[in-house]
């Protein structure tokens, strides 16, 4: 073999950016299947609880144009195993408003739509019950929370310590219901041959999906469902899952015996796949004069849905960042009248870290103590509640760097007293944090020789790309880890009929399938040296190989990135308009691949931070219990004119516990912490501590 | 989306003359507005008759000095005619602080002035909202409604409705004593623009004045000697509707207000010509203390709802502010 520059860490360019570009790369939307395509859309439930007394298609199948009709009288039947929401139309009963009470298939999407208009639905409904509040009596504690962790944690006397704390804060925060909104809308064109299903589909993982297909349709097994998904339109985490859509494109495909689309509209995803549940958070901290802190409580209440109990992870950021000898943190839970809540980009870390910074901001100025140093001065020797050494945890250089970046030294601590003009002017800072982790992958790489030029090896893995630039990092991971040029390497991913792989969620993809990928040509290149000389043979050689689950080190070493934001806010004094003019975020997360998109993934991290810290939020109404700003013009999240500059920087950082690769998972953590940096920085110019997320205008007249 | 007929017409009155005899149909110009409403159900005209080259998209010079603004012409292109830049600077500030590019090249003149309201409520037909759906209700009176009327809603009876009027350049408009001309089955008629857009009153399904038919042809703006400002508070720096805006317009004599004209966005069902606060300025000194108490003046009529009191402050402010700014008081 020839010798290659290494090409992880890198710059690289997409290697998908030209076919998107030049919209040649098929979404979901856009594969041809090879026959006229039928159009789903859908009658939603206009209540939040309640049944269904009257279901009239009659009026709807009709229509010329309209091809099924499908109500739970008709429906084809799942399986009952199917969880959540996914049992779609097998019941009168409605456990949430938006739920999917009949389906139209018809030739055009422009008949299925008016069709739907056509379907007479009447209820017998309850009020809704929306409110989250932390004196509800219903209020309960999960069995566990998301990602598997404990509950609660309890550690040493938190009440006896704050007693005797020299310095406390008490204080409650509040987020917001939140929606994913990738650009591109949920969409599942499926047919079936035979009972041979073949979905392409807009996910974060094709194998994540076929599980529930294989269940909901009782068929033999995952060999006769193809989930097809190479370009995906961005992601958060809505994608992660099964979501009705699926089912109900399945379903249809069945009825009318040919390929059909479901695309959601916009609307339609505020209520069908999923949202960022809101949260009340009580955050107690204690000190000595010295800013050490003595305890810390974090407690959350949060909601779920009638169908299923998402539990978010919200305080578990709390017991790894901070030495405190007293801690406790807690999770209770509302089952509300809503939309089964789902992951959204570092669900429990985003809300939490808002809580959590905003309150260590709130400590280090009863204080009086800079809060880069307050951070600095609680930095844990060890994971603070497991008790186990660092994988690597370079949050203090992050600190460091991102003050001397940014300008930090000299700061005056006092809030409220720097004017620009009309501009109110402040600075804040917040830590972030995001676990490291890695899962079971598969993978396969061939290789055969080429008459004319160089071996040519095939990379498979159900990895997927929604946007992140995993086309081009596992690319470079697979160059370098055969010893080839990335010319050399022809990268497969984003089907259910390549090897497992686990979706892109929990900044596990690159961590898992570039750990897999390592492997698997590790094992070919020796097999390419001790039994063919070196030499590829004339028919090739194939080697299945991957990685079992979490890192060997998992339970002895606690894995996690960290970093740093530092920002300037600015706010109208007559206004309460918010500016962020310029930011800075270090980050230390191992191995970084390609250097390109990794800044994209930071940047887009941060603003997406920064979008939650002033934008974004899900109104629901109590009255009539629906999302009433669901759609772009009244959901708003940050436009390219809030985002000021954005100084992107990350640390050397050799992690050689968290996996082959020594890459922590950079997908999150940007977001992470952002929002409190943004608030503590309000503070800091206004004076005003805004507790409530998003920090709109109407609240600088509070 | 329901199927519906398109017809085109050779000129202004032939549009016109098939309108008429349409009682379910629309005119339709740029469609950055109809078409959404078309695609969400809540527009649902059997036909609509094509006027997007029939009128004017030309800003000609008038004769007293005046301009005026084809009702074809595009946003973007009055936003950049050096006249309006140079003259009517309220109004390109207005043009400019909406929409986006692709809309602001889209939309027209008319079109703008004519767009419908953002409540949700509205554009959600499954909601009770008495604007779309006469007599089933104001979903927004105890909904969603912070970005919703403080000033002339009417809050009970059959006609409650607490909408805005979304347009920013109707407000500079109204502040610019703009005539606008329209052309219906009866013939042609002026209306100055503060009589064009009306409260909701007992019937919040109606937005203007106009008549079924009739067609906007031009806007007349009169000459302008004084200078002029628009500012909009959001939400977010781009891409929002305003929370509160503010067009005036100042000229101060030996430091005495010698005229003013003042309007306001995002507080009512129409652009809000703020004359009470007028009246109470001129002759007055030009102090902070003149405009802030013209201003209280003004919002003492307001009504705010449980969630958008906050409308009141700002709007205070922002008139304050944009009147300072005016005085070159304030940098």
């Amino acid at each position: 073999m020839t010798t290659v520059d290494r090409v992880v860490g890198a710059g690289i360019d997409r290697i998908d950016g030209p076919a998107k570009v030049r919209g040649t790369a098929p979404y979901a939307y856009e594969h041809d299947p090879g026959e006229p395509i039928a159009h789903v859309a859908l009658v939603q439930s206009t209540v939040n609880r309640g049944r269904i007394t009257q279901l009239d298609p009659t009026r709807a199948e009709a229509m010329a144009g309209v091809l099924a009709v499908l109500t739970p009288a008709n429906a084809p039947r799942l399986s009952g195993d199917l969880a959540s929401d996914l049992p779609v139309l097998q019941s009168l009963d409605v456990h949430y408003q938006g739920q999917v009470v009949a389906v139209v298939v018809a030739e055009t999407s422009e008949v299925a739509k008016a069709a739907v208009g056509e379907v007479s639905v009447e209820y017998a409904a309850e009020p809704p019950d929306v409110r989250l509040a932390v004196d509800r009596p219903d209020l309960y504690a999960p069995e566990k929370i998301m990602a598997g962790y404990e509950t609660d944690s309890v550690i040493g006397d938190v009440d006896g310590a704050l007693a005797a704390a020299a310095v406390t804060v008490d204080a409650t925060y509040e987020t917001p219901t939140q929606h994913n909104n990738p650009i591109e809308m949920h969409t599942s064109m499926a047919r079936w041959d035979g009972d041979q299903l073949t979905m392409w589909d807009a996910n974060q993982g094709p194998h994540n999906i076929v599980n529930d297909l294989v269940a909901g349709f009782a068929l033999d097994g995952g060999h006769q469902v193809r989930i097809i998904s190479p370009y995906v339109g961005g992601a958060f985490g809505s994608k992660a899952f099964t979501h009705p859509n699926q089912m109900v494109a399945a379903m249809a495909a069945r009825v009318v015996g040919r390929t059909v689309v479901l695309e959601l509209t916009r609307q339609q995803m505020f209520s069908l796949v999923g949202h960022r549940t809101p949260t009340i958070q009580r955050v107690r901290l204690g000190a000595d004069p010295e800013g050490r802190l003595s305890a810390i409580s974090h407690e959350v209440v949060e909601h779920t849905s009638r169908v299923n109990e998402f539990a978010e992870q919200t305080a578990t950021p709390t017991r790894v960042l901070y030495a405190a000898p007293n801690r406790r943190t807690t999770h209770r839970l509302a089952r509300l009248d809503v939309p089964p809540p789902t992951i959204m980009r570092a669900p429990g870390e985003t809300p939490g870290m808002f809580a959590l910074e905003s309150a260590m901001d709130e400590l280090a100025h009863e204080l009086g103590i800079d809060p880069v140093e307050l951070r600095i001065r609680n930095e844990p020797t060890e994971d603070p509640e497991r008790h186990i050494p660092w994988s690597s945890r370079s949050l203090v250089q992050c600190l460091r760097t991102g003050a001397e970046r940014f300008g930090w030294a000299g700061r005056d601590l006092r809030p409220g007293v720097r004017t620009d003009g009309r501009w109110l002017v402040g600075t804040g800072v917040a830590a972030a944090t995001y676990p490291a982790r890695r899962r079971k992958a598969d993978c396969r790489i061939s290789v055969a020789g080429t008459p004319a030029g160089p071996a040519r090896y095939v990379v498979e893995i159900d990895g997927s790309d929604i946007g992140t630039g995993a086309w081009t990092a596992l690319t470079q991971i697979a160059a370098d880890a055969l010893g080839v040029g990335m010319g050399d390497v022809e990268l497969r991913i984003g089907d259910s009929r390549l090897p497992f792989a686990g979706g892109a969620g929990g900044s596990t993809g690159l961590a898992s399938w570039g750990s897999a990928i390592v492997l698997t040509a590790r094992e070919l290149r020796r097999r390419l040296e001790d039994e063919y000389g070196g030499q590829v043979p004339p028919d090739g050689v194939t080697v299945d190989g991957g990685v079992p689950g979490p890192s060997p080190h998992a339970q002895e070493r606690s894995m996690h990135s960290f970093g740093a934001h530092f920002v300037e806010v600015r706010v109208d004094a007559d206004t309460g308009e918010v500016r962020v003019p310029r930011a800075t975020s270090v980050y230390a997360a191992g191995t970084i691949v390609n250097a390109k998109t990794a800044r994209s993934q930071f940047l887009g991290g941060f603003c997406m931070g920064l979008s939650m810290a002033l934008h974004e939020e899900s109104v629901q109404d109590e009255v009539h219990g629906h999302y009433a700003n669901h759609d772009l013009a009244e959901y708003h999240v940050a436009t390219n004119a809030d985002i000021g500059e954005i100084d992107i920087a990350w640390l050397d950082e050799d992690d050689p516990y968290v996996n082959e690769l020594g890459l922590k998972g950079i997908g999150e953590i940007g977001i992470t912490g952002a929002a409190a940096a943004v608030a503590n920085g309000y503070w800091h110019a206004t004076c005003k501590r805004i507790r409530d997320l998003p920090i709109t205008p109407d609240k600088y007249f509070r | 989306m329901r199927e519906f007929r398109y017809a085109a017409a050779t000129d202004p009155a032939a549009a016109v003359a098939l309108l008429a005899g349409e009682p379910s149909g629309a005119f339709l110009g740029g469609g950055t507005n109809l078409v959404d409403l078309m695609k969400l159900g809540v527009a649902t005209p059997d036909v609509l008759v094509d006027v997007r080259t029939l009128t004017s998209r030309e800003v000609t010079d008038a004769a007293d000095g005046g301009l005026r603004i084809g009702a074809g012409v595009p946003n973007a292109d009055l936003a950049a005619d050096r006249r309006v830049r140079e003259r009517y600077p309220v109004l390109a500030q207005a043009l400019l602080a909406a929409a986006s590019g692709q809309l602001r090249n889209r939309a027209t003149t008319a079109g703008n002035l004519l767009q419908r309201t953002r409540c949700g409520y509205f554009t959600d037909v499954t909601r009770p909202c008495n604007k779309r759906s006469p007599g089933s209700g104001c979903g927004a009176l105890r909904g969603l409604h912070r970005n919703h009327a403080v000033l002339g809603q009417t809050l009970d009876g059959p006609g409650t409705c607490v909408a805005t009027q979304p347009s920013d350049m109707a407000v500079a408009m109204v502040a610019l004593d703009a005539v606008v001309q329209v052309l219906g089955p009866d013939g042609a008629r002026s209306i100055p623009i503060g009589e064009l857009h009306r409260l909701p009153g007992d019937d919040a399904s109606r937005d203007t004045t106009l008549r079924h038919g009739e067609l906007v042809t031009a806007v007349d703006l009169p000459p302008m000697d004084m200078p002029s400002r628009y500012r909009k508070v959001r939400d977010r720096a781009s891409f929002a509707f305003a929370l509160v805006s503010v067009a005036a317009a100042l000229r101060v004599e030996d430091g005495v207000v010698a005229d003013v004209r003042l309007a306001l966005g995002g507080v009512a069902h129409k652009p809000w010509r703020a004359a009470v606060a007028e009246g109470a300025l001129r002759g007055r000194p030009a102090t902070e203390e003149s405009f802030a108490a013209a201003a209280d003046a003004e919002l003492a009529a307001a009504t705010p709802l449980p969630g958008n009191g906050y409308k009141v402050p700002l709007a205070r402010n922002v008139v304050v502010r944009t009147l300072l700014e005016l005085t070159g008081g304030l940098a």
